[in-house]
């Protein structure tokens, strides 16, 4: 699985110090903050974290699609060089489906259930591409077949009721590349699906994504799919980031203590039978808030007394391999890494 | 809003047996659903006898209508009844009653389909617009309707007989315009509830532009219950036709033959003949029935979580 990852190519996504604040009747609540990180064409990265850490409030924040009224984006996200804070609504929506697209996490709730699956494949070639019906609905039907859906002319006309949830899928990736969009972001993707289903869908992804530049930003919350596909992660906690690192260095040697435990939570093939998993104790819950503390100090096994009265600042770690690779960590007392090497 | 259908398991990514059903559309999904049920083939049957009655009246009625030819029949005392020549007997003006009540019920399906959609258009276009835009524009519209809502509607029928005299059109207007707040709040209310949806941020998320979102995916998806509503409607305006012209608030032309009307003039003649005022009285209970039973019924039927 080797991928040439374009070090030297200028990022495509930049987003730098993002902070978006909810305004709320019970007062302003901090979803996010202080979260930095690039893609390059081409490249895979993945922001990974439990419900709650903010990843997908990222994502949003990226697309332009939080209510503008409800909430404040700081900070700044460049595209292709161009600060997208500083577009209008209009802009943003013209650089949506067609720039940068996104796949959601529930393909059961993201199709309109009573509209034919082909006009909203049709719809966004007639929106981005200027094409005309019928054209859209010949490119539509060829569509339908990349992702694997065969027969696709005649499945134009099928509701999404029709279908199956890992067809459903296929058709929201039908969707979200039919204009090519040169970033795409997939939010949790294949966390309602079936495990079987799942690999299939992520194996279509890469399909579809390697070899075209596509940059890929991958959100979940499943470090398998993120072994499989990503080349940076960016692990989040509480609306930070944590621990940024290469997929490598992070599975081989992870230094944030949460980073830690979501490892040491995967069931292993070869464990002993019987012998108990090992989950973080305590729930995203229980964060203490940033400002004067580490939010994860409560469920932290390496905690020490001044994880509870200052905030630990995310530092870049000096032992980067290759130049280019980002690492990162917000953490007073890391987990050991073998020093020896 | 879970769409899953829960019957079939979502197989391995394969084409699901359902597929041949190719392009089953919202309403022909209600409609399969819809011929299930007993009581909506009995709402079915009673609207469609009342159409057809309706359409026909001139071809199913004995005599000509508001004919007084047999006024001499009719003493003081008593109004001749069912006999050979007039199978439900004559009404208390020397009419024949069967004509009478099925040009009664011309008129009430003129009146009702009329201020019906009246009062459906021009409430959802303001809920449209109020759902579509939001912000200010649903601001302004909504408060519009409250206003209209706080107007008792046979105040309003009082009020518009008042302006444009007493005839068939200030009482579909005094209907019509009373039914255009509910259509107003349904309307919004569904297509609010539509904008949250997922697929609604998907398509955001595609840069689909605003217009198409909401005609395209918030509207189709927001109008089952105000199709329902316009059924219900149908058999309150029956009602409400009755109720104006019981109250002397309804057409004023003696000519036309209009069950509410047929009431008033059963009144004075309660005692002797009930069967005067039972008449037209069942047939507004049983057509306000028929179209309630087909309206619930479709209310069912095109509830999504129902969908099949």
């Amino acid at each position: 699985m080797t991928r040439p990852v374009g070090v030297r190519s200028e990022p495509l996504l930049e987003v730098e110090d993002l902070a978006v604040v909810f305004h709320g009747s019970r007062g302003d609540v901090e979803a996010v903050s202080e979260v930095s990180f690039s893609v390059r064409p081409g490249e895979h990265v993945a922001l990974v974290g439990e419900s709650g850490s903010g990843k997908s409030v990222t994502a949003l924040a990226v697309m332009g699609l939080l209510p503008p009224r409800s909430t404040t984006v700081r900070g700044s996200i460049r595209y292709d060089g161009d600060e997208l804070l500083d577009l209008d609504a209009r802009s943003r929506r013209d650089l949506r489906g067609a720039e940068m697209a996104m796949i959601f996490q529930d393909p059961m709730t993201s199709l309109n259930p009573v509209v034919p699956i082909g006009v909203q494949i049709g719809e966004v070639l007639q929106r981005h591409k200027g094409l005309r019906k019928t054209e859209a609905r010949e490119v539509s039907g060829d569509l339908l077949g990349r992702v694997g859906i065969s027969d696709g002319k005649r499945r134009l006309k099928e509701y999404p009721h029709q279908l199956s949830g890992g067809m459903r899928q296929r058709v929201l990736i039908a969707i979200a590349l039919a204009c090519e969009p040169r970033l795409l972001i997939a939010d949790e993707p294949t966390t309602a699906l079936d495990v079987t289903i799942q690999a299939q869908i992520l194996e279509l992804l890469r399909e579809l994504v390697s070899g075209t530049g596509t940059a890929l930003v991958m959100i979940t919350h499943d470090l398998g799919v993120v072994a499989g596909l990503c080349d940076e992660v960016h692990v989040m906690y509480s609306g930070r980031v944590v621990e940024s690192a290469p997929r490598r260095s992070l599975f081989g040697e992870p230094r944030h203590p949460y980073t830690g435990g979501l490892l040491g939570s995967i069931p292993r093939l070869d464990s002993a039978r019987g012998e108990p998993l090992t989950p973080i104790p305590g729930s995203p819950n229980d964060a203490l808030p940033w400002t004067h503390s580490c939010a994860f100090a409560p469920r932290c096994g390496n905690r020490v007394d001044k994880c509870t009265v200052q905030t630990p600042a995310l530092r870049g770690s000096e032992h980067a391999s290759r130049p280019g690779d980002e690492q990162a960590l917000r953490c007073f007392n890391p987990l050991d890494t073998r020093e020896a090497s | 809003m879970s769409i899953a259908a829960p019957t079939e398991p979502s197989g391995a990514g394969q084409p699901t047996p359902v597929a041949d059903v190719a392009g089953e559309s919202l309403l022909r999904g209600a409609w399969r659903r819809l011929r299930r049920s007993p009581l909506a083939i009995a709402g079915a049957a009673i609207v469609l006898v009342f159409v057809v009655v309706a359409l026909a009246a001139p071809l199913l009625a004995p005599y000509e209508p508001a004919s007084t030819q047999w006024a001499g029949l009719v003493t003081p005392q008593s109004v001749p009844g069912p006999a050979p020549d007039h199978l439900l007997g004559l009404d208390s003006f020397g009419s024949d009653m069967l004509t009478q009540l099925i040009y009664g019920a011309r008129q009430s399906l003129i009146v009702g389909v009329v201020s019906t959609v009246l009062g459906l258009s021009v409430g959802a276009t303001l809920g449209l617009a109020a759902g579509g835009f939001g912000g200010k524009v649903d601001t302004i519209v909504m408060r519009l309707v409250d206003v209209l809502l706080s107007i008792p509607s046979l105040l309003l029928a009082v009020s518009v007989a008042a302006v444009i005299g007493q005839s068939q059109l200030s009482v579909m207007i005094a209907i019509g315009v009373a039914q255009v707040p509910v259509f107003a709040r349904l309307l919004r209310g569904s297509m609010m509830l539509q904008s949250k949806s997922d697929y609604v941020l998907a398509a955001d998320a595609l840069g689909i532009r605003r217009r198409r979102i909401v005609m395209g995916h918030v509207l189709p998806n927001s109008m089952g219950p105000t199709i329902v509503q316009a059924t219900l409607a149908l058999a309150t305006a029956i009602i409400e036709v009755a109720a104006l012209s019981f109250l002397g608030l309804g057409d004023g032309d003696p000519a036309v033959a209009e069950w509410g009307r047929m009431l008033v003039a059963a009144q004075e003649r309660f005692g002797n003949d009930p069967r005067l005022a039972v008449y037209p009285g069942v047939c507004i209970a049983i057509t306000a029935l028929g179209f309630t039973l087909f309206g619930e019924a479709l209310r069912e039927a095109l509830d999504p979580r129902q969908r099949r």
